[in-house]
């Protein structure tokens, strides 16, 4: 009795350990981070397009990081949709049992790659050839990060699309097999549809990871911090900002403080993201009854 | 099997007692430009002295002077001086930086190895920094538009630069920013129309052509005589005079055999 009672609560503490970081890391970010404002004004901050935080007459407005990690994520979209919803649809609707068996793990493979390996290889393989092939100034740039992105992102859209099509029930396709549609017009107008919604998930926390993801564009966007013209302009997003400044930073002065800001900045987008994500996919299983 | 385990904390206290004199270990930690130095430096004063315990840790300048505020490092490793902030949060903390300079250091301009420029001046490389010239035309080269290249700000390259050649103007905002001086010279050796800046180093890396400033091209001999625009010294902060361990090792590097290394890593001897 005793030793289950024991058990018990050690289990409970373990699960409630993660509300506890979630916690500390939320009042962290906004203790070191709420201190800027008193300097700088939201709205200065937001919608500011300098950022020169080293210099004498320090400049601390974001507009051109939020602008590049909007950007590169948009961009990334443009490439891990296609990808991986057409990956998804594939290995659920008409891949065989073996192509299945040898698909699905592969997808998973390209998720547990590091970062920092995807970085490299657009640094060194993927942005020079992009330079040479579209003959633009510089390879290292908003759009070869994009590209990078977007193919990092293919894992988590392509299973979470996966599983939402695997959570239509078979009676709906039977249904439609029944009233005489073929393969094709039941995968359109049937399958894709009860699936919307978790597919929309899918994308929404592929944009999620593509926007967090950190080393890769680091390494690859090119650090300039201008609002973009172009898709092959070098942009700075937020979280490379983050990274290559914070070692530098003296701990307490306003520098610090405004990277731990942008740092609020993006656990909000993130954490709205999430909600979208959940709100859309509890949608998607009252929609069905099914795979609560 | 008491008396054994009395035995065993005996020695580990009578050892603890001798570590001081022994196996001393020392930290340092600081800038990139610095880092060769110290790391070829540190390797072989321990091949010398085995009990010597010294770790070699980069992070940039700024890192190194913090950590040495903090006192988690015994040397930082600076390409810049201390700035007054620092010197104050120093001071605050009870700590004593000590500036010691141990080499020379020359920012290199450099280009692509294809590009026909060969020479800029200090203006015109101001004006290329800071936005006022955009075009290569506009330097007798191609009608191709300049990348600029550029460190990040956390470097202490970045700020010698800024003071040396921008007189503390700001750098264009399309300026690419690189984390290292091998990042630049990678860039540039791939980008046909690309500018940049690293130290003296790195300018043999191969796709790279250094550029005459103010008609002197940089080397070990124009650097320290100055004569070269954008010299600098590095140094290796301390927290008070330089004690024990800490003497040993500035004294090993500034010795000749040290200053040999410093070299043979492709900076400027002192002597």
């Amino acid at each position: 009795m005793v030793k289950e009672k024991i058990y018990k609560w050690l289990f409970c503490i373990l699960a409630f350990s993660s509300l506890f970081f979630l916690l500390g890391i939320t009042v962290i970010l906004f203790k070191e981070g709420l201190p800027v404002f008193k300097q700088v004004s939201l709205p200065h901050f937001l919608f500011g397009r300098d950022w020169y935080p080293t210099h004498e007459e320090a400049e601390f407005g974001i507009l051109p990081l939020i602008v590049a990690s909007v950007w590169v994520t948009l961009g990334a979209m443009f490439f891990c949709v296609p990808l991986g919803i057409g990956s998804a649809l594939y290995i659920n609707e008409l891949a065989t049992e073996r192509q299945k068996a040898f698909l699905k793990p592969l997808v998973e493979i390209l998720a547990g790659i590091p970062s920092v390996v995807y970085g490299f290889f657009g640094m060194a393989i993927a942005a020079p050839f992009l330079q040479r092939l579209l003959n633009i100034p510089v390879g290292l740039c908003a759009f070869t990060a994009s590209l990078i992105l977007g193919i990092m992102a293919v894992p988590t859209v392509c299973s979470i699309a996966e599983d939402a099509l695997n959570c239509v029930p078979r009676s709906f396709r039977e249904a439609s097999f029944a009233l005489g549609a073929n393969r094709w017009q039941t995968l359109v107008k049937v399958v894709v549809p009860a699936a919307g919604s978790g597919i929309s998930t899918a994308v929404i926390l592929g944009m999620s990871r593509a926007i967090g993801e950190t080393m890769t564009v680091l390494m690859v966007s090119g650090g300039a911090a201008v609002i973009p013209k172009s898709i092959f302009d070098p942009v700075r997003p937020m979280t490379s900002t983050i990274a290559a400044e914070m070692g530098e930073a003296v701990v307490g002065s306003l520098h610090y403080q405004s990277l731990f800001a942008i740092g609020i900045i993006l656990f909000l987008i993130t954490f709205i993201f999430n909600i979208i994500a959940e709100l859309v996919s509890r949608r998607f299983r009252i929609k069905l009854g099914l795979c609560g | 099997m008491k008396s054994l385990t009395k035995i065993i904390i005996l020695a580990a206290i009578l050892a603890g007692l001798a570590a001081p004199s022994y196996a001393e270990s020392i930290v340092i930690e600081g800038s990139t430009t610095v880092l060769p130095i110290a790391q070829r430096a540190a390797e072989e004063f321990m091949n010398k002295d085995s009990a010597a315990d010294i770790s070699v840790r980069g992070g940039g300048s700024g890192v190194g002077i913090a950590s040495l505020i903090a006192k988690t490092c015994d040397i930082a490793d600076a390409s810049r001086a201390m700035k007054d902030q620092e010197l104050e949060q120093a001071v605050a903390r009870g700590v004593d930086p000590v500036a010691n300079v141990v080499a020379m250091d020359g920012i290199a301009m450099v280009v692509n190895s294809s590009n026909p420029i060969d020479a800029l001046t200090k203006q015109q490389v101001k004006d290329i920094f800071t936005g006022k010239i955009s075009y290569w035309s506009e330097l007798g080269g191609a009608n191709e538009p300049i990348v600029v290249v550029s460190r990040d700000s956390a470097s202490g390259t970045f700020e010698s630069f800024g003071e040396l050649a921008l007189d503390k103007q700001k750098v264009r905002k399309d300026a690419l920013m690189e984390a290292s001086n091998g990042a630049v010279a990678s860039t540039i050796a791939r980008t046909p129309n690309a500018i940049g800046y690293v130290g003296l180093g790195f300018i043999s890396t191969s796709g790279l052509k250094p550029l005459a400033l103010n008609g002197v091209m940089p080397s070990k001999k124009t650097v320290l005589s100055k004569k070269y625009a954008l010299s600098r010294p590095l140094f290796m902060y301390t927290n008070g005079k330089p004690q024990g361990l800490v003497k040993d090792f500035l004294d090993f590097v500034l010795s000749k055999e040290g200053q040999a290394l410093v070299g043979e890593e492709g900076y400027v001897e002192l002597n």
